[in-house]
């Protein structure tokens, strides 16, 4: 049992985890990569709530944003690793 | 991987059930007074009042006839009574649930009234009370069952982990070569092309694409623009930023597992795996058709707390959110909230499932059961003439 983790990361190849309690700016945070049962490091850069997601990777405007292995929006504006990553900076691929 | 036993009620048609229910079916509105009677006055009988089946027409009178005959069918029910105004919708579904070789009896209420009708079809209920309950579960296998998966009022925590823990459980099924159906048309969108590519052959999935074509287009000729609704501010306020990411936080539920075929709303499945079904994404009624399709047992992953059950399945509810297990704990039969904390992962989740499934199987009384939600939602798909 660790009650370190702060956020989950559905697999290894996503580029966001989502946040299971709030992360404040600044806070060095793990995660827990669950398909792999391996836990990451990142420095967050915004405060994220609870259920929200933070960048993993740098994500450049117009590349997909990866979760559950699987493109589930577009970044609209270039995002950093650690960023809070939602409606402000990301939208759908349909329209 | 030895497969996983339990104590079950083997049909006349060779079918399974973990319940053993006497129906009393009205085949219509009119009718539920006086299956209600005839479930009040003989001890151990169900009344299954709806609201429908008057003039109704075309596809939707097939999809009603093709619900009651199911829900009669399913290996949960030992015997039925089908109580209706008039003879002849009443001997269809009579005839229908007959196929099955389960005692089935119809009664009508024109040239009888209500007061005859009742005390015969009594009558009737007492004896199949009596041959119900003699009968005896047996040592059956997981393979033998057909189960569903639906989530209900989703939140951040049933993509984090209840809908995952419900895809391991239906992995660990379909492996074992038993029948698991899934659906929600409505919620797969934003995610139509990657339920499109789960399809065991490109025919299905270009099946179930039709499937789906066919309800957008529906949404789109009523005027209504999804762009505006989904996700609802509520999902965008907890964490959700398109419809794609709902749409795959749903999909979870299904696992890794490719499906075989697709099926239209309360159509039983023709062979073992996992199954599309064209539902609507209201809880009740999805169950429902699941149900006339043969389900006898059904997963709920939740998030909020929806609390549905079901007449004659039992509906297994599991939640990882830790206010809902606390507050609302009566509902819920698998707390998956420790997954949040790290206390265990996804493939202890699929093993706390499999082993409440089986329990379940052998009768425990989901927590639905014993508090006596008993939701029987007829799909309508027009109003009748």
């Amino acid at each position: 049992m660790d009650n370190g983790v702060r956020f989950f990361v559905h697999h290894a190849q996503d580029t966001v985890g989502v946040a299971v309690s709030d992360i404040q700016a600044g806070e060095i945070v793990e995660g827990w990569v669950m398909d792999e049962n391996k836990t990451v490091r990142i420095t967050a850069l915004s405060d994220i709530p609870l259920g929200h997601k933070i960048a993993l990777s740098d994500i450049s405007p117009g590349d997909p944003v990866i979760k559950y292995n699987v493109p589930i929006c577009l970044a609209i504006s270039g995002i950093k690793a650690g960023e809070h990553v939602h409606v402000h900076n990301v939208k759908s691929a349909r329209w | 991987m030895k497969t996983p036993t339990f104590l079950g009620y083997r049909r006349e048609n060779g079918r399974v059930g973990v319940r053993n229910h006497v129906a009393i079916l009205p085949l219509d509105d009119l009718s539920n007074a006086a299956c209600e009677a005839v479930a009040n006055n003989i001890k151990g009988c169900l009344a299954l009042p709806h609201h429908y089946g008057r003039l109704q027409f075309g596809e939707d009178l097939e999809l009603f006839f093709r619900t009651l005959i199911g829900t009669g069918s399913n290996p949960n029910v030992a015997a039925c009574i089908v109580i209706g105004i008039e003879p002849a919708w009443t001997n269809i579904i009579v005839e229908g649930i007959a196929a099955t070789g389960k005692p089935v009896a119809g009664f009508h209420i024109e040239r009888h009234g209500i007061l005859k009708t009742v005390e015969t079809a009594s009558r009737q209920a007492r004896e199949f009370v009596q041959y119900s309950t003699e009968l005896q579960r047996r040592p059956c296998t997981v393979d033998e069952l057909t189960a569903s998966v639906k989530c209900g009022e989703s939140d951040t925590t049933s993509g984090l982990a209840a809908n995952p823990a419900v895809g391991k459980a239906v992995d660990r099924l379909v492996n074992l070569g038993a029948t698991v159906m899934f659906g929600e048309t409505s919620e797969v969108t934003g995610a139509e092309l990657l339920v499109k590519e789960r399809a065991a052959t490109p025919e299905v999935g270009e099946a179930f694409y039709r499937m789906w074509s066919d309800y957008n287009d529906f949404i789109i000729s009523q005027g209504v623009d999804l762009r505006g609704s989904q996700p609802t501010k509520g999902n965008i306020a907890g964490g959700l930023t398109t419809i794609e990411e709902k749409a795959m936080g749903n999909i979870q539920k299904i696992g890794t597992s490719r499906y075989v075929g697709v099926l239209r709303p309360a159509e039983a499945p023709t062979g073992k795996g996992l199954w599309f079904m064209d539902t609507s994404s209201a809880a009740a009624e999805a169950v429902t058709l699941w149900a006339a399709a043969g389900a006898v047992v059904h997963f709920f992953p939740t998030g909020q707390g929806n609390i549905v059950g079901n007449p004659i399945i039992p509906v297994i509810k599991m939640s990882a959110n830790p206010v809902t297990v606390s507050t609302m704990s009566e509902h819920i039969d698998i707390d998956l909230s420790g997954m949040l904390r790290r206390e265990f992962d996804l493939e202890d989740a699929g093993d706390m499932l499999m082993e409440m499934l089986i329990r379940t199987a052998n009768g425990r009384f989901t927590s639905a059961e014993a508090l006596g939600q008993r939701e029987f939602v007829i799909t309508k798909l027009y109003r009748s003439a």
